[in-house]
């Protein structure tokens, strides 16, 4: 039960003078139930590979499987594979298009072929997992939202279609910082109660390294990068720095603090978790 | 997917050809033009044919490129063609059922075909060493006497060179969409005329108002650095004519005389 790459390599506009290797040779595994992070810099190559777990894009060699069915083969049984993995985009706000916030979450799962009775659970349940009511919004127009209540309709819109594995490329950009809290606290909500795998790709290592389980770091097309955020900021600080990502400040502080003197125990990735870690290695210096 | 496509066909280079004053070579396009409608007999037409095989060796655009101008209207050179040839009337040649076949209605045949390609030759070497900010620039300055008689000119290059500028990122865009639209089961490829036009609505919809976003935005960052088309505006790169443009503009005019003479001279 996994998404799998195997030798997969993409080429942007090949044949042409303008052809670029997004990425090269990557082979890997999500397995079900994984919250994973994905980071990189611009250009790194994290959202061609996202892209190519429901099928958008085809590897230029190699293949990705999800469940050992391949993505892009021909027939109905790659077309439900394709299905188990919801994707949303950056500015999923960008693709909202029905009159009222009802219509367009229940597009995906109408899509799907369901009965109307199923669509409207399916719509209700999604509307809650991003906190929205569906008395109160259900019959609004969705351009009249904000930004961070748009975002989080069109989140639902994916959600709506029950993915076993979802993808959210940038959730959180634009955002305010509350907004930004508010939908990342929403995500990790839905991978706890309904094991959904979610594969999150982001910029931001604080963000990522707050809910992720497992840490991708992209560089140059390649994985730089793949294990626990504790040991990938623990042991790949060079890594980190060539492939231009930043180390959570919390590492950075901890870093600082041990070089003058003051080693801590673990690898607190929360101001909280550092705090209490701080706190009680002064009690032993004591 | 769509971003795939290269836009406008400028093919970057700077041979004499793409170094012309873009006015210049606008206006040596029209005058070709209407030497294609002043030729009549193979001696004209031949001398506009070598006229553009020099314009082409000068161009330093490979012959790959032109060719694939001429590629989407075969269709309609084809069309010409077959009612050129069996619509003239003149010694008949061959008889296919109720068609005739006739030699003037060959030459005429011939003629057109020779005309179409050239046109579609000369324009397209324009666009292929003229990049699109610098022909709308050419443009402003060519409408700009008529703007006496109320024509905005300016507005309508500044328009053009928007429209040009906005043609990759709204494709961009539209191949975003696509793919999140996909991702939720959007069909655009399957089923019926009706039904694909129907699935087009969760597309055209987010591309309509990203548009108007865009231009919202636009509008507003042009006004805050105090845009105000038209007068008293003064250019970064002023156009000028070298003795390059006055040259070519010269020999071109000699040859179309010349066209035009033959055609007399065979008359």
């Amino acid at each position: 039960m996994s998404i799998v790459f195997t030798d997969v390599n993409y080429v942007y506009m090949a044949g042409t003078p303008f052809e670029q290797t997004a990425l090269k040779n990557i082979n890997l595994e999500i397995k079900q139930g994984e919250f994973v992070g994905i980071i990189g810099h611009t250009g790194s190559g994290k959202s061609t590979l996202v892209q190519h777990m429901n099928g958008i894009l085809k590897p230029s060699q190699g293949t990705v499987s999800v469940e050992g069915i391949d993505l892009n083969a021909k027939g109905m049984p790659a077309r439900n594979a394709r299905r188990k993995v919801g994707m949303v985009f950056q500015y999923p706000e960008h693709q909202l298009f029905e009159e009222t916030i009802y219509e367009d979450i229940a597009f995906g799962p109408r899509n799907l072929g369901l009965s109307s009775e199923e669509v409207e659970r399916r719509v209700t349940s999604a509307l809650q997992f991003v906190g929205l009511d569906r008395e109160a919004f259900g019959k609004r127009s969705p351009f009249q939202l904000s930004g961070g209540q748009m975002r989080r309709v069109a989140i639902a819109g994916v959600i709506a279609l029950e993915p076993e594995y979802l993808i959210l490329d940038e959730p959180s950009a634009g955002l305010d910082p509350r907004g930004r809290e508010e939908i990342l606290e929403q995500i990790l909500e839905l991978h706890k109660t309904t094991e959904t795998t979610v594969i999150l790709v982001s910029h931001s290592m604080e963000e990522v390294a707050k809910l992720a389980d497992r840490l991708i770091v992209m560089n140059d097309g390649m994985i730089g990068l793949d294990g626990p955020p504790q040991e990938v900021f623990r042991h790949g600080r060079e890594k980190l720095a060539v492939a231009g990502v930043d180390v959570p400040s919390v590492c950075t502080l901890l870093a600082e603090l041990s070089e003058r003197g003051l080693t801590v125990e673990g690898m607190p990735l929360t101001p909280e978790a550092a705090t209490d870690a701080i706190l009680a290695a002064r009690g032993r210096k004591r | 997917m769509l971003t795939d496509i290269t836009l406008g066909q400028y093919f970057p280079g700077n041979s004499i050809i793409h170094r012309l004053d873009p006015r210049i070579k606008i206006f040596i396009t029209l005058l070709f033009f209407g030497g294609i409608f002043l030729a009549g007999n193979y001696s004209s037409y031949g001398l506009l044919i070598l006229f553009s095989g020099f314009i082409i060796s000068k161009a330093g655009v490979p012959i790959k490129h032109i060719a694939r101008s001429i590629k989407p209207l075969w269709l309609l050179i084809l069309l010409t063609v077959s009612v050129h040839i069996f619509s003239t009337p003149g010694t008949v040649i061959l008889n296919i059922g109720p068609l005739t076949a006739t030699m003037e209605g060959l030459q005429q045949a011939l003629f057109m075909t020779v005309r179409l390609v050239l046109l579609i030759i000369i324009a397209s070497i324009l666009t292929l060493t003229t990049s699109p900010l610098v022909l709308t620039d050419g443009v402003e300055h060519l409408l700009s006497p008529f703007r006496r008689i109320g024509l905005p000119a300016h507005e309508i290059a500044m328009m053009m060179t928007i429209a040009l500028r906005f043609i990759p990122t709204l494709l961009e865009e539209t191949d975003r969409i696509m793919k999140a639209q996909t991702a939720r089961g959007a069909d655009f490829i399957h089923g019926n005329i009706l039904q694909r036009v129907k699935n087009m609505v969760p597309l055209l919809v987010p591309l309509f108002i990203s548009a108007f976003r865009r231009a919202d935005e636009l509008a507003v960052a042009m006004e805050a650095r105090c845009y105000r088309g038209g007068e008293n505006r003064t250019r970064m790169k002023e156009l000028k004519y070298h003795m390059r443009d006055w040259l070519a503009f010269v020999v071109a005019l000699i040859v179309i005389a010349c066209v035009g003479g033959l055609r007399w001279v065979a008359n």
